[in-house]
């Protein structure tokens, strides 16, 4: 229940566990499904089939791939197992409030002359877009997903981390230490958390200490293995971070495990490491990096400037 | 904000590329944070940001839930900058992205004498950065670098694609829509200028740089 809490804001209902599962269309035959028939389909994020004119601007917008017209009746319609519940199409698209019928009707004119309307690709003519509410584990997708949602386990918005850009007040990584921060699922590949959890457990096994203020951490029921909660292991999601820390000597080490483990898994791994520099803003970390082979033009610089509450 | 760290190109392709941003430690020194989170956006606003935002609330570019329908003739291409700075409501991370060198300085600068209190960091070129954050004066305190994308990268985009689309490191910015635009602007039905802000409206923290992206769909064109 501890963790149902986490995300209660995100579900405006709790819904009893059997009903959670007669709302699954995957599970149960249609006619059981207790919702209107436009909308059957899905637990998640929408398209209201009434308002939909196929014009298939959602579909590119869609990051995971998870829209596509549906051929039988020529409407857009959300593959729910996919949809990662972003928020992308219903908060990134513009809307119209466009009569549906009128809207059709000048797209069937235009067809006969093989003419095709060319909209605006971020606009949604007839605001058909619809997101549903959404229950656990379900919501746990929106959590990872939409950034404009703060994870209630750290009080930080989209992934849910604050690494080293707080590292100036909160001192988390010091002089001769390394903070981690392995991104799963980006760039907009996605990952379930089964694939998070091979990861979780082969660097618990190497002796890792997971970071304790990190939205991924307040989802493993065990700490010590890696391991995660069993009800959100098929869940997808657009990207997630597992954050740790080690002495400086031990990033060859830990570098090689994420990377044996990353070529087994079915998506993609952002690697980060971060450090405390050294009075004239040299690095340590640098050349171990650079002995390990990896090469670094691109980082973030924490200028120093922030203070605690008392001016420390 | 890792949002900025793992953006896809080279060291050239970040030379106009520079995010400024502010965060409180949460717990630590959250409270007060708006203001001076808004303080922090009216400075930025000072010395000309390519695009700035609020990440709990939205940027510069932002879409409309009620469009007229002549927007697909005639579409403004403008910036508020007084809805970001006025929409700061609660303890979050704002930025401003910068696209030379010099306005980050001046920025930082401004940003010392203004004593906010809050974290500062700077995404973009390390070395680039260092040379910014020391002609203001200052050492870096700390650095995360990007080591890059390992696993299945055979899933993901070509370089021109993963280029655009990482400015949005949330992943707003769906591969299909960068491919779809970056068609439309070679076959002149959209300029860069235009491509870049529809990409930009997805990105709602506002770190998303249109100037290199206006750059980048340009040299698609050569």
């Amino acid at each position: 229940m501890r963790f149902r809490g986490i995300y209660s804001e995100l579900s405006s209902t709790h819904i009893p566990k059997t009903q959670i599962l007669a709302w699954s269309p995957l599970l149960l035959p249609r006619k059981l499904c207790p919702r209107p028939a436009f909308l059957w389909f899905h637990c998640g994020m929408q398209i209201d089939t009434r308002k939909c004119v196929a014009c298939g601007n959602c579909i590119s917008v869609c990051p995971m791939g998870a829209i596509a017209i549906d051929p039988g009746v020529n409407r857009a319609r959300v593959n729910s197992d996919e949809c990662v519940e972003c928020y992308t199409c219903f908060r990134g698209m513009s809307m119209e409030r466009l009569n549906p019928t009128f809207v059709r009707t000048i797209r069937g004119f235009l067809k006969l002359f093989r003419l095709r309307f060319d909209p605006e690709p971020d606009v949604c003519p007839t605001s058909a877009i619809i997101p549903d509410e959404l229950a656990w584990p379900r919501v746990v997708r929106r959590a990872f997903s939409d950034p404009l949602v703060t994870h209630e386990s750290t009080g930080v918005h989209g992934r849910g981390t604050e690494e080293v850009k707080t590292n100036d007040v909160t001192r988390r990584v010091g002089i001769g230490e390394v903070g981690y921060v392995v991104e799963f699922g980006r760039p907009t590949v996605g990952v379930r958390f089964r694939d998070i959890e091979k990861m979780t457990r082969a660097l618990a096994g190497i002796g890792i200490e997971f970071e304790p203020k990190n939205p991924v951490t307040h989802l493993m029921s065990d700490v010590k293995t890696g391991k995660l909660r069993d009800d959100i292991l098929n869940e997808k999601i657009l990207s997630a971070i597992v954050e740790f820390k080690t002495r400086i000597e031990n990033v060859p080490a830990v570098l090689s495990k994420v990377d044996e483990v990353a070529k087994t898994l079915p998506t993609v791994v952002a690697l980060g490491v971060s450090t405390r520099c050294a009075e004239d803003g040299a690095s340590a970390l640098e050349p171990v990096l650079a002995e390990e082979g990896f090469s670094f033009v691109r980082g973030k610089t924490n200028l120093g400037l922030g203070r605690g509450a008392s001016g420390a | 904000m890792t949002n900025t760290l793992h953006r896809y190109g080279s060291g050239e392709s970040f030379k106009d590329d520079y995010i400024v941003f502010a965060i409180p430690a949460r717990g630590i020194n959250d409270k007060g944070a708006v203001e001076k989170e808004q303080r922090f956006l009216e400075i930025a606003r000072k010395h000309n940001p390519v695009n700035m935002g609020d990440a709990s609330h939205g940027a510069l570019f932002r879409p409309s839930k009620s469009l007229n329908p002549l927007v697909h003739w005639y579409r403004k291409l403008t910036r508020d900058f007084e809805a970001v700075i006025k929409g700061v409501s609660c303890p979050t991370t704002v930025a401003a992205v910068f696209d030379n060198p010099d306005a980050v300085v001046a920025f930082v600068r401004d940003l010392r004498a203004a004593d906010l209190g809050l974290s500062i960091n700077i995404s973009g070129a390390l070395e680039k950065v260092q040379e910014c954050a020391r002609r203001a004066g200052l050492e870096r305190h700390s650095v995360e670098y990007s080591l890059g994308f390992i696993g299945q990268t055979d899933r993901m985009a070509d370089r021109r694609t993963l280029e655009l689309s990482t400015m949005c490191g949330h992943g707003m910015l769906s591969f299909n829509l960068v491919r779809k635009l970056m068609e439309w602007v070679k076959q002149g039905r959209r300029t860069p200028e235009q491509a870049s802000t529809t990409l930009a409206r997805f990105c709602s923290c506002g770190v998303f740089n249109t100037r290199r992206a206006c750059r980048l769909f340009e040299e698609e064109l050569k």
